[in-house]
C-alpha cells in the first residue's frame, strides 16, 4: 500500500513547527548568554589588573599610566557623587511632575504634556553633554557658581563645597545634567504606578474629606512605595551608567583632593570614553576594563534591586483586587 | 459642668479645627503649587535644549553639511561620511538585531511564559535594556577588536546591535501579549500549525506594535555614542568598506565639540541638530503608530 499523501504534508508541519521553537527557544538563551559572555569577557579583560591589586583597587586613588599604578577611587567616587546629586534633584521634581500628572493636569493636557516628558528621555545623551557644556555650564558659572561662593566664602562646611575654580564644569554640572536625563524615566515609572492605585482607595479617602495631597501622601505613596522605590532606582542605574553627558561635563581631573562640588572629577564612565582608545594594550587597558566591571557589577545590583520591587508590586496588586 | 462652659468649649474646639482644616488646605495648596513647578521645570529643560539646538544647529548647517567630507581643523567641510557611516551601522545593526529581538519576544509571549527560562529571560532583558551602554562597547571590544586588532565598522554594528535586541524584546513581547487569546484559538481551531497561526496571525495583528518597538531601538542606537568610540572609532574618510574604522555622526561630534576648533564646533552642532531631529521624529512617528491602533 502506498502511504496516504496527507500524513506527509501533517508531517512536514510538525517539523517545521520544531525549527521554529528551536528558534524562539534559541533566542531566549542568546539573551542569557550576552550577559554571561560580557561578564566573563570583562573578567577575563581585567584579570590582569585584578590579579595584580584585587580590591584594593576600590581604594587607591592612584592613576598613572606613565607609572603604571592604577587604583579607581576617584572615579568610583566620582560616579557615585554625581549620581547622587542628580537623585537628589531628579526624585522630588519626578514626584512632583508624577502627581501633576496623575492627579492635576486635565484630561486634554495629560497626553500631550506625558508625551513631551518622554521625549526629555529621547534626547540622545550626546546633545545633553554638548549643550550641558557649550550652553548650559557658562550659564551656570555666572549665575550660580560664582553668587554661592561670595555667600559661603567663610562658612566651614559650606564653603569648602563651593571652594574650586567656578568655571561650571565638574561634579556639580554632570550632577544636574544627569538630573535632568534621569527625571523622565523615573517620572515615568512614577506615574504608572500611582496610576495602578485602586480608584476606590483613592475615592474613599476623598469622600472622608482627605486633601489632594493628603491622599497622595497617605494612600497613594504608601500603596506604591515599592514601586516608587523602584523607579528611583531604574533612574540611578540608568544615572550611574551614562558616558557622553558626563564626560562632556565632569572635567575628566583624575585627582580627588578636595570635597568641593565645582572641581573637576573623573567618573568610571568618563575614564573608559576618554583613555579607552589610547590606552596601550597591558595593565593600563586592563585596569579601565576592571573600572568596566565594576560599573556592570554596581549597575547590575541597582537594576535587579529595582526589577524586584517593581514586581513586587504587580504581586500586591494581584493578591489585593 | 454649666451650659456656658460646654458652650465656651465647643466654641474653642470649633476654632482649632477651623484652624487645623486652613493648615491642611495650605498644605495642600503648597504642595500642588510645588508639583506644577515640577511640570514646569522639566518642561523647561525640554524647550532649552530644544531651542539651542535649533538655533545654533541651523547656523551650522548648510548644503555642504550633507555633501563633503569632515574637514582638518579651520577648514571648510560637512559630515557626508559621518553621516553615511552612521546609516550603515544603524541599518545593519538593525537588521541584525531584529530577528533575534522579534524571535526570542514571541518564545516569551507564545512558547513559554511563565517556565524559569521565560523568568530568568525577562530579567536578564530588563537588566540589558538599562545597562550602561559603554560596557557593550567594551565587550565588542574584547571580544570582536582585540581579537582580529583592528577597530572596525562590524564591532560597531555588532555593538549597535546588542543594544537593539533588548529594546525589541521587550516591545515584542508586551504587543503579542495584547493579541486576545482567543484569536489564537480560532487558528487552531482551523487546523494550522504553531509557527503559522504565530507568523500570520499573531505577529501580523501585532504589527504595528513591532514596528514601533523597532523604530524605538533605531532611534536609541541613532544617538549612540559610547558603544562606538572603541569599536568602529572614527574616520576623516568616506570609506564603504566595514572592515576599517568608520566614522559616525555621535563620535564625530563629540570629537568636534570636545575641540577649540570653531568651525568643528559649528559643524558638531549641525550634527546634533540632525540627530536630535532625527530621533525625536522617529519616536513621534512611533507614538502615532500605535495610537492609531
Amino acid at each position: 500500500m502506498t502511504s496516504p499523501p496527507p500524513l506527509k504534508k501533517a508531517r512536514s508541519g510538525p517539523m517545521v513547527d520544531r525549527i521554529f521553537g528551536w528558534l524562539a527557544k534559541g533566542a531566549a538563551y542568546f539573551t542569557l548568554l550576552m550577559l554571561i559572555a560580557i561578564l566573563a569577557s570583562l573578567t577575563i579583560s581585567a584579570w590582569p589588573a585584578i590579579a595584580k591589586y584585587g580590591l584594593g583597587f576600590l581604594t587607591s586613588t592612584t592613576w598613572d599610566p606613565v607609572k603604571e599604578e592604577f587604583g579607581g577611587l576617584v572615579m568610583i567616587y566620582g560616579t557615585l557623587m554625581t549620581s547622587l546629586i542628580a537623585l537628589l534633584i531628579a526624585v522630588p521634581v519626578s514626584f512632583g511632575i508624577a502627581l501633576f500628572l496623575t492627579e492635576l493636569s486635565p484630561a486634554w493636557l495629560k497626553r500631550p504634556l506625558g508625551t513631551a516628558i518622554e521625549l526629555l528621555a529621547a534626547v540622545p545623551s550626546i546633545v545633553y553633554g554638548m549643550w550641558g557644556l557649550l550652553v548650559f555650564s557658562p550659564v551656570l558659572s555666572t549665575y550660580v557658581q560664582q553668587p554661592l561662593q561670595k555667600l559661603f566664602s567663610g562658612v566651614p562646611v559650606l564653603g569648602a563645597l563651593v571652594s574650586g575654580p567656578p568655571v561650571g564644569i565638574g561634579i556639580l554640572s554632570a550632577g544636574i545634567i544627569l538630573a535632568i536625563m534621569i527625571i523622565p524615566f523615573i517620572a515615568a515609572v512614577m506615574r504608572d504606578v500611582f496610576e495602578i492605585t485602586p480608584t476606590l482607595l483613592k475615592e474613599s479617602a476623598y469622600g472622608l474629606g482627605a486633601t489632594t495631597w493628603e491622599v497622595v501622601s497617605k494612600v497613594v505613596l504608601p500603596y506604591t512605595k515599592a514601586g516608587v522605590v523602584g523607579g528611583i532606582m531604574l533612574g540611578l542605574g540608568r544615572a550611574i551608567g551614562e558616558t557622553m553627558a558626563v564626560t562632556f561635563v565632569i572635567g575628566n581631573f583624575n585627582q580627588l583632593d578636595s570635597l568641593s562640588l565645582f572641581q573637576a572629577a573623573n567618573s568610571i564612565t568618563s575614564a573608559l570614553a576618554n583613555e579607552f582608545a589610547e590606552a596601550g594594550e597591558g595593565l593600563h587597558q586592563a585596569a579601565l576594563m576592571y573600572l568596566g566591571l565594576v560599573l556592570f557589577f554596581i549597575t547590575f545590583v541597582v537594576l535587579s534591586l529595582s526589577k524586584i520591587l517593581l514586581a513586587q508590586l504587580k504581586k500586591n496588586e494581584g493578591a489585593k483586587t | 459642668m454649666t451650659t456656658g462652659d460646654s458652650l465656651l468649649q465647643a466654641k474653642a474646639f470649633d476654632e482649632a479645627r477651623l484652624a487645623k482644616y486652613a493648615q491642611r488646605k495650605f498644605v495642600n495648596r503648597v504642595a500642588l503649587t510645588l508639583s506644577l513647578m515640577a511640570m514646569a521645570f522639566g518642561l523647561f529643560w525640554l524647550f532649552w535644549i530644544l531651542i539651542e539646538t535649533v538655533r545654533l544647529g541651523i547656523e551650522g548647517l548648510t548644503l555642504a553639511t550633507l555633501t563633503q567630507m569632515t574637514p582638518p581643523p579651520n577648514d571648510e567641510g560637512g559630515l557626508a561620511n559621518a553621516i553615511y557611516g552612521s546609516f550603515l551601522m544603524v541599518m545593519l545593526a538593525t537588521f541584525v538585531g531584529t530577528p533575534i529581538g522579534v524571535m526570542a519576544g514571541i518564545y516569551l509571549a507564545e512558547f513559554d511564559t511563565k517556565g524559569w527560562l521565560a523568568t530568568i529571560t525577562r530579567f536578564v532583558n530588563d537588566i540589558l535594556l538599562s545597562a550602561p551602554s559603554i560596557v557593550i562597547g567594551l565587550f565588542v571590544y574584547a571580544v570582536v577588536v582585540s581579537r582580529f586588532k583592528s577597530f572596525s565598522g562590524w564591532a560597531g554594528v555588532m555593538a549597535l546591535a546588542l543594544i537593539v535586541i533588548p529594546v525589541v524584546i521587550r516591545t515584542t513581547e508586551n504587543m503579542l501579549q495584547l493579541i486576545p487569546p482567543g484569536l489564537r484559538e480560532a487558528a487552531y481551531a482551523l487546523g494550522a500549525p504553531k509557527w503559522k497561526v504565530i507568523l500570520s496571525i499573531t505577529l501580523k495583528a501585532a504589527r504595528a506594535g513591532v514596528v514601533t518597538g523597532v523604530m524605538l531601538a533605531v532611534a536609541r542606537i541613532a544617538g549612540e555614542t559610547a558603544p562606538l568610540l572603541f569599536t568602529a572609532l572614527n574616520n576623516q574618510f568616506w570609506t564603504s568598506s566595514l572592515t576599517e574604522p568608520m566614522a559616525s555622526l555621535p563620535v564625530t561630534i563629540f570629537k568636534f565639540a570636545m575641540s577649540p576648533y570653531e568651525n568643528w564646533q559649528k559643524l558638531a552642532w549641525a550634527g546634533v541638530f540632525l540627530i536630535t531631529m532625527a530621533v525625536l521624529a522617529l519616536n513621534i512617528a512611533a507614538r502615532i503608530l500605535t495610537r492609531a491602533r
